[in-house]
């Protein structure tokens, strides 16, 4: 793959900018810094910067300086990018800004159609999820009150234990000559093992697999603290069971169903341990071709370049989300 | 309903008194929450060792008020003076006044003596003089069995002593309470009303008691500041303000009350006459009214200052009406009689149940005469 | 009250523990297995523990893991407990809404950008000012600090909201001052959401593979890597043991947390019924 040469379009802008030093100050964030530390004087002024200070430095600053690589050149060199910034001359400041990085995610289908793969794999694994998990929850949440604790605690316990362990179990039971296709195998109702490991197959398997949880426990806190009167409210006017499931129990469980469904959909969406110890060469998800762009391709520009796409569609999902959950919070 | 406070014979009625410097001096406050006006223009004088009660509905600001006193809140306009210090700046933590919590807020991690002792040892009072205070103030409300135990522990009744004896036990020169009985079960509530009231007494504290129950407001209180809209609408003994509302709001807020809207069409400095077709009748009131002659006003009277009977009363002219029995709502102590008016008025009537069966009880549907004194009416113009 | 369930639906749950629990059980299964084969049952031994025990590489990248755990999760809490009381307490302020958003995003930041956008940091704040001089394990508590303090913060401020403030009020009344009261009342109250945030801030960073896998250098090589590095070369019985034991620690803590729990119901229950028998 090379992504060095430049593409016909005029793909460097150069922008020469000498008030930019001066405006630099004028950024919010580094406003609002200079504020906060004007504010130590006072009492809590502390316990607001050092918190802010930290995460502006380790949260904020890391994904000005992800966005600043992303519109650099690939260099062979340490580190293996070029700058942005350079003097020409005595006082003019060039803005170099290389958009090739993101022309060539849109060029290689490489890269898009990761995405969409990402897209699809994270839906129907978050729907597989919804489907195995609403059931259960809706069982835990109906069940006896002394029982609850301890389903809850069966439901919880996975997620204390290592998730790349977990992972790992499904390898010795997917295999070839894994657990699954011994058993199978051994009873005679196949006669040559089935090919599970490095498929898709086996991608949506440890998704579900480790997402299922973060289905269950918000479904559980809704179904859980629902008013059981109005479903005998509902019988009481003459609704049969089920259809007062579908019209009481159902529409008012949706924030739970909205909520575990972006728990599970978002990590997922991002995924590098599953697909890359469970999928084959035909998963390709988006955060394992950002592990690879990175570690065996030392392509940090197109890393970032990866990473700014990856968090507009995290973003994305994120505005679609609240817009449905405050649309499932206030009905009519 | 009204069981009124043995009047006390050291500082009785301060306020009518033009010397007496009050306690608390409440000048023009207001409170902005955004656009929102939370208390608008408040002014009040409280006088030393009054108990103080706000009364009003939910959102009337008298809540916000009291956290104004307490430095919870600052207020937008206006100042406070406890004891002729202004509070203006000065933090909760420095003001000499304590509150007891409508939720009580006790430290769910501290034993009942370390709750009460909690505010002394912001004092760094000495050991021994904690320890004594604490248990004197456990004696007087009667908790010092409890004193290890902590609030979870306890019943209802026992942590609204709890918070009481915190608040108090670092004497502030003033107490605030809010809803200080409304977690409480009706029975308890009443012993806890007199025994708040004894306390208080033995104690010579002063108290701002916020309640939106007008009965407790009724039988603790000196004075009452009935509140509306984040205003105080009126300031008076409990009495005065059931017999003497000056607006339809207070008459209409304590207690129940039939108004009869009407004209002037006669009056002097110590009578006057009102035509109300709502009545059916002319209403005679043996006192003066500041109002112009011709106006358009309202006349309140209470329901058990009517009395009900079958045949006319020896004067039919004035203050009386003719109607037919509507409902009966039987109390126990007395009975509320619904009468529909020939005018179409509806009134309500309670006539106190004096005999356990009476022979010859007015009932449904019976036609009655509803007649009152002249002393009974109240004439409203706001 | 109770409402009858469809058997149907026991059925599904019960299946549906199968499903998470099947794995586990294999995992731990295998683990005393003979055979060097992970997945042919060839008799009962215990030898792979006893070479997991003589692994100096597992055992150290463990070891480090866990030093890293207790720092970054300590860190977490402190950091976190400042970020959930101002959201919580301090009202609005400018900034509030920037400062509630970084502390959010993490939660929802998938691990592949925390980490490069970290290692980014790390290399260009090292060409600037010479620090942090080379990654390692210094830089991996930074990282597993910034992503674990969100979950603190989350869990710290939802106890902080639903805690009456009129208690923090009342002390302020009785003359506490507002940093007394907080150390007084406030911290003890919200003690149980600083231990449940502090082993979530733990178990997070004990499980990361991603982040750790960017900001790491040279020599600060923590347990998944380990793992990780061993998985992709196969099946490892020593591996099995290694989840085994981790199981057992878990299930034995989360155990230990349950009967404490009940233990605490109890006693709640009969202060109750003492506090009303007056």
């Amino acid at each position: 793959m090379s992504r060095q040469g430049y593409l016909p379009l005029g793909d460097q802008l150069a922008v020469s900018a000498e008030p930019l030093v001066r405006r630099l100050a004028g950024i919010t964030p580094v406003r609002l810094l200079l504020n906060l530390l004007g504010r130590i004087a006072t009492g809590r002024g502390p316990v607001i910067a050092v918190p802010y200070f930290w995460l502006i430095l380790f949260f904020m600053v890391p994904f000005l300086i992800v966005l600043k690589i992303s519109f650099a050149d690939q260099l062979i060199a340490q580190p293996p990018y070029s700058s942005l910034l350079e003097w020409t001359g005595e006082r003019y400041l060039t803005l170099k800004l290389n958009v090739a990085n993101y022309l060539f995610l849109g060029q290689d289908p490489l890269y898009w159609k990761a995405y969409l793969r990402s897209v699809e794999i994270a839906f129907f694994s978050a729907l597989i999820c919804l489907v195995i998990g609403y059931p259960m929850a809706y069982a835990m949440a109906r069940a006896d009150r002394s029982l609850r604790g301890l389903l809850l605690m069966l439901v919880v316990l996975p997620f204390w234990t290592s998730f790349l362990l977990r992972v790992y179990a499904w390898i010795g039971l997917l295999n070839n000559t894994g657990v699954i296709n011994n058993v199978l195998l051994a009873l005679g109702l196949i006669d040559r093992p089935i090919v599970m490991m490095r498929t898709n197959f086996a991608v949506y398997i440890g998704i579900v697999y480790s997402y299922l949880p973060f289905m269950i426990l918000p479904l559980y806190a809704t179904l859980e603290k629902m008013d059981l009167t109005l479903l005998e409210a509902a019988e009481d006017l003459g609704c049969r069971p089920f259809k007062a499931f579908l019209t009481i129990t159902l529409p008012l469980s949706l924030p739970g169903i909205i909520a575990g469904f972006s728990l599970v959909f978002i990590p997922a969406l991002g995924e590098f341990v599953i697909p890359d110890l469970l999928g084959g060469t035909e998963t390709l998800m988006i955060g394992k071709v950002l592990w690879d762009e990175f570690f065996s391709n030392r392509a940090w520009p197109i890393a970032s370049a990866v990473a700014i796409a990856m968090l507009s569609l995290v973003l994305l999902i994120m505005v679609f989300q609240h817009w449905l959950q405050r649309r499932a919070a206030e009905p009519a | 309903m009204q069981e009124s406070r043995k009047p006390e014979p050291t500082a009785a009625e301060p306020w009518k008194d033009p010397a007496a410097v009050p306690y608390i001096r409440i000048q023009d406050v207001t409170k902005k929450f955004g656009d929102f006006i939370a208390v608008n223009r408040v002014s009040l004088n409280v006088y030393k060792q009054e108990l103080f009660c706000l009364l009003g509905g939910s959102g009337c600001g008298k809540s916000t008020l009291l956290r104004m006193l307490a430095g919870f809140e600052e207020p937008t306009a206006g100042s406070i003076f406890i004891d002729g210090q202004d509070m203006a700046g000065i933090p909760p933590y420095r003001r000499p006044v304590n509150m007891m919590f409508q939720s009580y807020a006790l430290f769910p991690h501290m034993t009942v003596q370390d709750n009460v002792a909690f505010g002394l040892k912001q004092d760094h009072k000495p050991k021994r003089e904690i320890l004594d205070r604490v248990a004197a103030m456990l004696d007087l409300v009667k908790l010092a069995p409890f004193a290890k135990r902590k609030p979870h522990q306890l019943s209802g009744g026992q942590r609204q002593r709890v918070a009481l004896a915190r608040s108090l036990v670092k004497e502030p020169k003033l107490l605030l309470l809010d809803e200080p009985l409304g977690a409480l079960d009706r029975k308890l509530r009443e012993s806890t009303q007199f025994e708040l009231m004894n306390i208080q007494d033995k104690l010579g504290v002063t108290f701002i008691v916020v309640t939106h129950d007008q009965e407790e407001a009724m039988t603790l209180a000196t004075r009452i500041g009935v509140m509306n809209l984040g205003q105080i609408v009126q300031v008076g003994t409990p009495k005065e303000i059931y017999e003497f509302p000056i607006s339809r709001f207070v008459a209409d807020f304590i207690g129940t009350v039939n108004m009869f809207e009407g004209r002037i069409v006669d009056e002097d400095n110590d009578y006057v006459r009102i035509a109300s077709e709502e009545a059916g009748c002319t209403i005679f009131i043996n006192h003066g009214v500041a109002a112009p002659p011709n106006a358009q006003l309202c006349v309140a009277v209470r329901p058990e200052k009517i009395s009900i009977t079958r045949e006319a009363p020896a004067n039919t002219a004035e203050n009386c009406a003719q109607g037919i029995i509507d409902g009966i709502a039987y109390m126990g102590d007395l009975s509320v009689f619904n009468v529909k008016l020939d005018s179409g008025k509806l009134v309500k009537v309670t006539q106190p149940n004096l005999i356990r069966h009476a022979e010859d009880e007015i009932t449904w549907d019976q036609r009655v005469w509803v007649h009152w004194d002249p002393a009974s009416g109240v004439v409203l113009t706001t | 009250m109770s409402r009858g369930v469809h058997p149907s639906l026991w059925a599904w749950l019960v299946a549906g523990f199968a499903f998470l629990y099947v794995p586990i059980g294999s995992l731990i299964l295998f683990s005393f297995n003979k055979s060097k084969l992970v997945t042919v049952w060839g008799g009962f031994s215990t030898r792979w523990y006893e070479s997991l025990m003589r692994n100096e590489q597992i055992l150290g990248a463990a070891w480090l893991s866990v030093k890293i755990a207790a720092t970054s999760a300590s860190l977490a809490v402190v950091l976190g407990t400042l970020v959930a009381v101002t959201l919580a307490r301090f009202g609005p302020f400018r900034g509030r809404a920037l400062l509630s958003g970084l502390a959010t995003a993490p939660l929802v930041m998938p691990e592949v950008i925390t980490g490069l956008s970290l290692l980014l940091l790390f290399v260009a704040m090292e060409q600037a000012f010479g620090w942090p001089a080379g990654r390692g394990t210094l830089t991996i508590i930074i990282a597993h600090t910034t992503f674990a303090l969100a979950y603190v913060a989350v869990v710290v401020q939802s106890r902080l909201t639903g805690m009456d403030p009129s208690i923090e009020e009342a002390a302020m009344d009785l003359g506490a001052r507002p940093a007394k009261v907080f150390f007084v009342i406030t911290l003890p109250i919200i003690l149980p959401a600083l231990v449940s945030g502090f082993l979530l801030a733990f178990t997070l960073s004990l499980d990361d593979l991603v982040i750790a896998s960017f900001v790491s250098g040279p020599g600060s090589t923590t347990l998944p890597m380990v793992i990780y590095s061993k998985v992709r070369l196969g099946l490892s019985p020593e591996i099995n043991a290694l989840a085994s034991l981790l199981v057992l620690v878990v299930a034995l803590g989360v155990a230990a947390a349950g009967v404490l729990m009940k233990r605490a119901e109890r006693t709640r229950e009969r202060d109750q019924r003492m506090a009303l028998e007056q």
